[in-house]
C-alpha cells in the first residue's frame, strides 16, 4: 500500500512537471465546453440538466485519455528508467496501480476542474443535483476503463505515438461495439453469443444508463471488471516486456 | 555471513541466444569484484539477473542466503544498483529524486534527511539538487545514479560500468568513491576498462559469450601475460650484442629481443623464462660484467594483453559471430 502511493505521487507530479499537465487540462475544458454548448445546445434545449455536456464524455476520452496513458510505460522503457524502477524493492503490482492511479486521479482533477458547469446549470435553474454527481462518477469510472486500456497498451511498446494510436483505437472499439457499424461486421457470419457480448461491451450503453441518473450494479461490475482485467495484462506485459 | 552473492549454474537464453552460460560466482563482504568482458559477453544481463529485472532461465542467484526469484523484494532491499546509462527520470530533480528513493527504500524521519545529506555529500550533487536532471552534465547525471544506488547504505552494491563516459577527473572520483565504501559491502562493477580492475578491484572475473574464462586477483591475471616481469634495458648500440649474448646465457631469461638503434642507443628487451622475477639475477649480473645500461625497467604485463588472450582463444573464434 505504502509503495503504491510513494509511486503515485511521485508520477502525479510527473503530469505537472512538463506542460502536459496544463495542455491538457486547458483542452479538455475547452473541448467539453465547446460540444456541450455548441454541439450539445446547452441553451436551447431549456432543460436545466448537463445531459448534453455529459453525452460527449465517451468520445473526448477516446482521444484524450490515451493521452493520458501513453506515456505510464513506454516512456521508463524508451529511457531505461523502468530497470531503475523494477530493482527497487516494489513489486510489479505495486508499480502498475501506482502508475494508474496517479493517472486517473489526473483525469479526477481534470474533470472536477469543470465545475463552473455544474455552478452554471443550478444558477440558470433548479437541477437534480443527485443525477449529476451520479453522471460525474460514471465519467470518472469511465475515463478509468478507458486508462486501465491505455495504460496496458502502453507497456507493450517503447514508442509513446504507436502507444497512444493502438490504445485510441481499442478504445473506440470499445466505445462504438454497440453500435450498428461495428455490429453490422459481425452479424453476418459470428454467432449470436458473440454479437451480443459485444454489444454488451459497449461504454457508451453503459454510461448511457449511468447518466441517466441509474447506477445499476451491472454498470458498476462492467467497468470494475474491465478495469480489473487491463490492469491485470499490463501486469503480465510489463513482466513480459520490461527486458526487451 | 561473510558471503554475499553466490551464482550457481546461472543461464538465460533469449529464444535462440544464450546470453549467459552457467555461470558460478561468489562473492564476500569486503570484496570489489570486476566483472570484465568484451561488449555482448552477458556482463549486463548476469547484473539484470542477480538484481531481480530479468528472471533466469535457470540456475540461482543468492544475495545474502536469499533466493532472488523466490523473494525479490526481499533482494532488493539489500542491493544498491546503477543500472547501464544510469537511467533516472530526467524531469525530476535531484532532491526529488532522492527523496522519491529514499521513500521506496523505506527511510523516513531523520534517517531519511541524513542518508540524503550522506549521499549528496559522498557524491558532490549539493549544487545542482534543484536543476531537472535532464539538463545535468553526463558526469552529473552519473553521480545522481550512482547515489540512488548507496542512499540506503546496502550491504551489496551492483554497478554497470559506473565510469563509462566520464573524465580521467571524475573516473577517479568515482574509483575513490568505490574503494572508500568496499570495507563493509560486497561490490561488482562491471567495466571493460581494464585499468579500473588494477586500481579498485581485489578480483577479477572475466567472461566471454556467457561463459566464465578466468577468476582471479588482477595479479592473477598479469602473471598469464608472457610479458610478466620482463625487464627492458638501455644500452648504447655498441655494446647490445655482448649484452644480448650474456643474457641468453641466462637460464631463467626467455627470450631476448633488441629493438631498433636510436640516438645511439638501443632497448633490448627479456622476458622472464617461467614468469618469476628476473630482474635482482640480471641486475647483479650487469654489475658483474659491467655492461654500460643506461636504463632499467620492469614490467609487471599489460592487462589488456591478457584480456585479449583470454577472451579470443583462437579456437573459439567461430563463436563470436554468434554474440556480436
Amino acid at each position: 500500500m505504502r509503495n503504491i502511493s510513494i509511486i503515485a505521487k511521485r508520477e502525479f507530479k510527473g503530469y505537472f512537471a512538463t506542460p502536459l499537465a496544463l495542455v491538457f487540462i486547458v483542452i479538455f475544458l475547452a473541448l467539453t465546453g465547446a460540444f456541450a454548448f455548441y454541439v450539445g445546445g446547452f441553451f436551447t434545449r431549456g432543460n436545466a440538466d448537463l445531459t448534453s455536456f455529459f453525452a460527449y464524455h465517451p468520445w473526448l476520452f477516446l482521444l484524450l485519455v490515451p493521452a493520458i496513458g501513453m506515456r505510464l510505460w513506454a516512456e521508463e522503457r524508451k529511457s531505461g528508467t523502468i530497470e531503475l524502477l523494477m530493482t527497487l524493492p516494489v513489486s510489479t503490482l505495486d508499480a502498475v496501480l501506482g502508475k494508474y492511479l496517479a493517472a486517473w486521479a489526473f483525469c479526477g482533477v481534470a474533470l472536477a476542474l469543470t465545475f463552473p458547469m455544474w455552478i452554471t446549470v443550478n444558477v440558470l435553474g433548479s437541477p437534480d443535483n443527485g443525477v449529476i454527481l451520479a453522471s460525474y462518477l460514471g465519467s470518472f469510472v469511465m475515463a478509468g476503463a478507458f486508462l486501465a486500456i491505455s495504460a496496458c497498451i502502453s507497456s507493450l511498446t517503447k514508442n509513446q505515438v504507436i502507444a497512444f494510436i493502438i490504445a485510441a483505437t481499442v478504445c473506440f472499439l470499445f466505445t462504438m461495439s454497440g453500435a450498428q457499424l461495428v455490429l453490422n461486421f459481425f452479424q453476418g457470419w459470428a454467432p449470436e453469443v458473440l454479437v451480443d457480448a459485444l454489444r454488451s461491451m459497449s461504454f457508451l450503453t453503459h454510461f448511457d444508463a449511468v447518466t441517466r441518473g441509474v447506477i445499476d450494479l451491472k454498470d458498476v461490475i462492467f467497468f470494475g471488471s474491465l478495469i480489473v482485467m487491463w490492469l491485470f495484462l499490463n501486469i503480465l506485459a510489463v513482466e513480459i516486456n520490461k527486458g526487451r | 555471513m561473510a558471503e554475499m552473492i553466490a551464482l550457481s549454474r546461472l543461464t538465460k537464453r533469449f529464444g535462440p541466444l544464450t546470453a549467459v552460460d552457467g555461470i558460478d560466482m561468489k562473492v564476500n563482504r569486503g570484496e570489489v569484484l570486476g566483472f570484465l568482458g568484451p561488449n555482448g559477453a552477458g556482463k549486463s544481463t548476469t547484473m539484470k539477473m542477480l538484481t531481480g529485472f530479468l528472471a533466469p532461465t535457470s540456475g540461482s542467484a543468492l544475495v545474502d542466503g536469499i533466493d532472488v526469484t523466490r523473494d525479490p523484494v526481499a533482494v532488493k532491499k539489500r542491493i544498491g544498483y546503477l543500472p547501464e546509462g544510469a537511467p533516472c527520470y530526467g524531469d525530476m530533480t535531484p532532491r526529488g529524486f532522492l527523496n522519491f528513493i529514499a521513500d521506496v527504500r523505506g527511510l523516513s524521519g531523520k534517517d531519511r534527511e541524513d542518508a540524503i545529506a550522506r549521499t549528496v555529500e559522498r557524491v558532490e550533487i549539493a549544487g545542482v539538487l534543484e536543476q531537472p536532471i535532464e539538463t545535468l552534465s553526463k558526469g552529473f547525471k552519473r553521480r545522481v545514479g550512482l547515489a540512488q544506488a548507496i542512499l540506503h547504505n546496502p550491504p551489496v552494491l551492483i554497478l554497470d560500468e559506473p565510469t563509462d563516459g566520464l573524465d580521467p577527473n571524475q573516473k577517479h572520483q568515482v574509483r575513490t568513491l568505490i574503494q572508500e565504501m568496499a570495507s563493509d559491502k560486497a561490490v561488482v562493477i562491471s567495466t571493460h576498462i581494464l585499468e579500473e580492475v588494477e586500481a579498485v578491484c581485489t578480483r577479477a572475473v572475466v567472461i566471454a559469450r556467457g561463459k566464465v574464462l578466468a577468476d582471479g586477483t588482477p595479479d592473477d591475471l598479469l602473471k598469464r601475460s608472457p610479458l610478466h616481469n620482463a625487464l627492458h634495458l638501455r644500452i648504447d648500440a655498441g655494446a647490445a650484442t655482448a649484452l644480448c649474448v650474456d643474457l641468453k646465457a641466462m637460464t631463467i631469461v626467455g627470450d631476448v629481443t633488441q629493438g631498433a638503434i636510436f640516438d645511439g642507443a638501443c632497448e633490448i628487451s627479456v622476458t622472464s623464462k617461467d614468469g618469476n622475477p628476473i630482474a635482482p639475477e640480471v641486475a647483479s649480473m650487469l654489475k658483474d660484467k659491467k655492461h654500460p645500461v643506461s636504463d632499467f625497467k620492469t614490467e609487471k604485463g599489460a592487462l589488456d594483453a591478457v584480456f585479449r588472450d583470454i577472451t579470443r582463444g583462437p579456437e573459439k573464434k567461430p563463436a563470436e559471430t554468434a554474440n556480436a
